[in-house]
């Protein structure tokens, strides 16, 4: 008898087997109707209709909100027409005021957001790579990442007056937490394997850190920092219309106080504008350092 | 005070739950210079902790490893692993993942290429060389790991299952590929695999593992030619040696059941 037979009996001989009994046949149901190929779970869709939904999805608001405002049925005071808030923005941008209101918002984002990168990035991948460093500031990074840096305001108007740094401030801290503890998630998705091939290659440990983790890291990390690139947005917003003599959220609450919507209007549409050309920016970046992904 | 790979009476425990788990129990092996040493084992035998021993990463429970009669502390360049899958760094090209353990020494650019260019060609890698990793099959990646261990010129190359993942013919065409690049480069190879057919192939000598915990079964020398065709997976020897082992780790592997 051959050893695999042998094997086999051992094995029967152990567990108590019967033959399957005569059931009736398992039900079948109808095969499922044909769905179009735009209805398909997660399947690409022919290129006219992808064109067609992307324009759709911005045009019809345009063509409600034109309708709405040419019908009558809403006040101009309340909703003004699209043509009227392309006027003002563009009378915004010869006097100059966009400018200078746009500027004074991009400095501080530049500075807010700048700042609270330069502190999350480096401590997220500390806390992603070393667990003396996760122990020692996770607690408290998660105990004040859910208090809302908006509720923050009045104190940092006590502490910092109500210059600059006040903003500034806002801006990191609202983001620099969300960032530290994206970035560490991130790097603790480096597979422990690569780590330790990196040793047995001759690797020491910082040289593990930077030929290593770091670049495996870096596309998630620009990742995260384009996620919370929108909430810094927010906030730089948000400052400015509580204490401010400058920026586009300041230029909203000007506008307000004398009922010139078509004003604010324009202003929601510059931010809109340039969050998306600030996205891109960092979406191109992203792929282009991360083009190994693939 | 030997030369080669030794290791003496080497145990493993784990903690699981609170629960102490022996993964390894009284393991000695002694591997010289140039030999090619096989260990098989159903999983569960320990044979990923042998190796992972060996090379450094965690340190054993009891007894010693050594190297050169010098006792393995860590990991280092000395013993390059090659695990199963999924551990070449996708951001750098073929030649450049070969070239990792180079660019920590200090050597310079021609020199770097020069031996690279050996190691690739070595393997068969030299038209896809500026390749990114996701770009090639499994069993091109795992050459570049191969190479890129070799490129550090290890005493030992310690190989950790690292064809399970490919298909039988890829797989064939591998264990070739590792049967020449041990005669060209005269380094020490010791394999954990699960493949008996495989272990009988390519080792001077198989291991047998048995399982909970994990000890050496039986030590087996495979007496067949040096030189190795694939043809001589069909020769009577070779069968016969291969149904002994299997029986071995069949026998092994059914008392845990």
């Amino acid at each position: 008898m051959s050893p695999l037979a042998n094997h086999v009996t051992e094995r029967a001989a152990g567990e108590l087997r019967t033959r399957r009994e005569n059931w009736r046949p398992l039900p079948r149901r109808r095969p499922p109707r044909r769905v179009p190929a735009v209805l398909a779970i997660r399947a690409p869709i022919p290129k006219p209709w992808r064109w067609t939904l992307i324009v759709l999805s911005l045009a019809i608001p345009l063509v409600v909100w034109t309708a709405l405002s040419a019908s009558g049925a809403v006040s101009p005071t309340f909703l003004p027409s699209p043509r009227a808030v392309l006027a003002t923005g563009l009378e915004m941008a010869r006097t100059g005021e966009l400018f200078t209101d746009l500027w004074a918002t991009l400095r501080r984002i530049l500075y807010g957001f700048g700042i609270a990168v330069l502190i999350s990035v480096p401590l997220g991948i500390a806390m992603g790579t070393f667990q003396a460093a996760q122990s020692l500031f996770e607690p408290l990074i998660g105990l004040v990442r859910y208090l809302p840096a908006v509720a923050f305001i009045p104190l940092l108007l006590i502490w910092l007056g109500t210059d600059e740094a006040p903003k500034v401030a806002l801006l990191v801290l609202g983001t620099v937490f969300f960032n530290t503890v994206m970035t560490a998630d991130v790097v603790r998705t480096v597979p422990r394997a690569i780590i330790d091939v990196s040793y047995t290659l001759g690797a020491r440990r910082g040289e593990v850190l930077r030929k290593v983790i770091v670049p495996y890291a870096l596309p998630g990390i620009i990742d995260a920092i384009r996620v919370n690139a929108a909430a810094a947005w927010n906030f730089v917003v948000v400052a400015e219309l509580v204490a401010s003599t400058t920026g586009l959220g300041r230029r909203i609450v000007q506008a307000q106080r004398f009922l010139q919507t078509s004003k604010i209007f324009a202003v929601l549409v510059v931010i809109a504008v340039l969050g998306v050309v600030i996205d891109v920016a960092l979406r191109l970046l992203r792929n282009r350092v991360g083009r190994w992904v693939g | 005070m030997s030369t080669g790979l030794s290791l003496s009476g080497v145990g493993k425990d784990f903690r699981v739950r609170g629960r102490t788990v022996r993964a390894l129990d009284g393991i000695d092996l002694v591997a010289a210079p140039g030999d090619f040493v096989c260990v098989v084992g159903a999983s569960g035998s320990g044979k990923s902790t042998l190796l992972s021993l060996v090379a450094g990463l965690i340190p054993p429970t009891s007894g010693e490893i050594q190297l050169h009669g010098r006792p393995v502390t860590g990991p280092g360049p000395d013993r390059g692993l090659v695990p199963q899958a999924g551990t070449l760094y996708p951001w750098r090209t073929v030649e450049r993942n070969v070239a990792f353990g180079l660019e920590l020494l200090p050597l310079d650019r021609a020199e770097r290429a020069r031996r690279v260019s050996w190691y690739l060609a070595e393997t068969g890698l030299a038209g896809l060389r500026k390749s990114l990793p996701r770009q090639l099959s499994g069993g091109q990646q795992q050459r570049v790991a191969i190479a890129r261990a070799l490129a550090c010129e290890p005493e030992v190359l310690l190989l950790d299952e690292p064809f399970g993942a490919l298909d039988v013919q890829t797989k064939e065409d591998m264990q070739v590929l590792v049967r020449q690049v041990w005669q060209d480069t005269g380094t020490t190879v010791l394999m954990v695999t699960h493949d008996v057919e495989e272990a009988v192939f390519l080792g001077q000598r198989v291991i047998v593992l048995a399982c909970d915990p994990g000890r050496i079964a039986a030590e087996i020398p495979v007496e067949l030619a040096e030189e190795r065709g694939l043809d001589v997976k069909r020769s009577a020897g070779f069968l016969e040696l291969r149904a002994s082992v299997e029986d071995l780790v069949r026998a092994y592997h059914a008392q845990v059941r």
